[in-house]
């Protein structure tokens, strides 16, 4: 097995300086400290489609959204039960990522493969903001570790357990690794034609398929996202 | 008969050690493919991922936070019978899955398709999926939990005999690696092939393929069983591994089912278990007696039957 001595492995603040984030390479390996809080479809949905103020102060409580429904209960007693915490996918939510930094002003998208860099170029990069991919997927019982404590949940009656916008204490919170960096390159991106470089052999031999469908590529470089 | 109170205390642990425990022959197959990964970011995603197993079963917390959609596989013996019967069963199930989804904790991911409503316990309309089968001999019961991941690394295509062997091959090739890009499958993971039946059965027996038999266990037609081999070795060579970066960790064993199909077509759908194989199974006896295990043994002579005949002698010898 390969060392994996070869990655920067970094702690960053979940409030982090510009400084911060441009010393930071696609690949490098983040933990984080701070507090940071889950939104995805549902959060977005309300917050940028239908204007309803947001029930918590970002980014001064935070600068990290994390794609991510935890494994978490609320008990009788109101306190809460947290288990692994896994991210989801992130692609899915290009068509709000935009405003919804205006909105949060988070500097950090943390979540599962990222986006494209089209979206980073177009969003990110003019927010200041990266992405960290977690890792796996999922390492939900790492990341469960890193959790301190449950600071609050927010619109839970709103959006069910699944979606409703968890704000967590975290410490030495990961693996991450750098997916986007602050010029809004993609590691993905960067592996994936790699990759394509080399698919034509493996496919030798084969043809495409008698029946064809609406929408199918037969260019191997194209992307499901 | 079965008493209740055991079928559903048992359906609770196996829903916990689903999400908890890595089975062993798949922890065993990936250690093996993290020897020989060369990719360095692959590398390092496996051996996060082994790590993850050990905090998961220390902690005793869920290994991923994403439960997937759990569902049950159910086998009884012909001569098995449960007290308050079928339904009384059924019901144990979803009261099982609801409490271990609050209990361990579990992510409650199911919601209504359009209205997005949720119970917050992993139960609703037509869920969890429970499935029967059965077998010749015995007064047991078998439950099988499996948490598999509900988006990504699944597909279907009508193939035609006209496509052969390489139009599997490239369909195969292609799910790999649409989904396996950004690692939307969660690679490297088991994959199961379904081939022929009909299109909802060759969906059905893929996923029992991924998810319902173990790494290193063949099909008994040798020439299915090299197949299998042949798309592990050629499913590695892409060159993409864990989380789609250089490397070439994709497949930990690759399992594949058939029905017989019309004379015409070939149905062929892949699906993608993940990077924590989650299953786990039990055998209830009729006297109470549990065993646990993490091979659910399904695909039994029995179960792959060619014809209408199954003669007794046949049964008492080969049935699990």
């Amino acid at each position: 097995m390969a060392s994996n001595a070869s990655f920067k492995k970094v702690r960053l603040k979940t409030e982090p300086s510009p400084e911060d984030l441009k010393a930071l390479e696609l690949g490098d390996v983040v933990y984080l400290d701070g507090t940071v809080y889950t939104a995805r479809e549902g959060v977005y949905r309300r917050a940028v489609e239908e204007h309803i103020p947001l029930p918590l102060e970002l980014p001064a409580m935070s600068g990290a959204n994390f794609h991510c429904s935890p494994a978490a209960t609320i008990r009788p007693d109101g306190t809460f039960n947290m288990g692994a915490v896994t991210a989801t996918a992130s692609f899915r939510f290009s068509k709000w990522i935009g405003e919804w930094l205006d909105l949060s002003g988070a500097k950090l998208i943390l979540g599962k493969g990222g986006m494209s860099s089209e979206d980073y170029k177009k969003h990110f990069v003019p927010h200041g903001a990266i992405y960290l991919t977690t890792v796996g997927y999922g390492t939900g019982a790492l990341l469960g570790r890193g959790v301190k404590s449950v600071k609050d949940v927010f619109w839970r009656d709103e959006l069910g357990l699944a979606q409703a916008m968890w704000l967590i204490e975290v410490e030495n919170f990961g693996p991450f690794i750098v997916e986007s960096d602050t010029q809004g390159n993609s590691l993905f991106e960067r592996e994936n034609a790699k990759i394509s470089a080399g698919l034509s052999k493996a496919y030798e031999g084969t043809k495409p398929a008698v029946l064809k469908r609406f929408g199918e590529t037969d260019d191997r470089s194209d992307e499901l996202i | 008969m079965i008493p209740l109170d055991i079928l559903e205390k048992t359906a609770v642990t196996l829903m916990e050690k689903a999400a908890i425990e890595i089975p062993e022959d798949y922890l065993e197959g990936l250690k093996k493919a993290a020897d020989v990964e060369d990719g360095d970011l692959s590398s390092f995603v496996l051996q996060a991922m082994l790590e993850n197993y050990e905090a998961a079963k220390e902690d005793r917390r869920a290994m991923c936070g994403d439960t997937g959609c759990p569902r049950w596989y159910v086998k009884m013996g012909n001569e098995a019978q449960v007290e308050g019967g079928p339904v009384a069963l059924e019901t144990s199930l979803r009261r099982a899955t609801a409490q271990a989804t609050n209990g361990v904790p579990l992510r409650p991911n199911r919601v209504h398709p359009l209205w997005r409503t949720d119970h917050d316990n992993n139960v609703g309309i037509n869920a969890p999926e429970i499935e029967f089968a059965f077998e010749p001999e015995g007064d047991w019961v078998e439950l099988t939990t499996v948490h598999k991941g509900g988006l990504f690394g699944t597909d279907y295509r009508m193939l035609f005999p006209s496509d052969g062997i390489e139009g599997i091959k490239r369909f195969y090739l292609d799910s790999l690696v649409a989904f396996g890009k950004r690692g939307l499958s969660c690679q490297p993971a088991i994959i199961g092939i379904g081939l022929g039946g009909s299109k909802d059965t060759c969906m059905v027996l893929g996923k029992r393929a991924a998810c319902l038999r173990t790494v290193g266990d063949r099909n008994p037609d040798p020439r299915i069983a090299e197949l299998e081999m042949e798309f592990k070795e050629l499913g590695n060579s892409i060159g993409m591994g864990a989380m789609g970066f250089v490397g070439k960790s994709m497949v930990i064993d690759c399992h594949i089912e058939v029905g017989y199909c019309h004379t015409g077509g070939m149905q062929m759908s892949v699906h993608a278990f993940c990077l924590s194989s989650r299953r786990a199974c039990a055998r209830i006896y009729g006297d109470g007696r549990v065993e646990f295990r993490t091979d659910p043994q399904w695909f039994t002579p029995y179960q792959r039957r060619e014809t209408v005949e199954w003669p007794a002698t046949q049964a008492s010898k080969k049935s699990a």
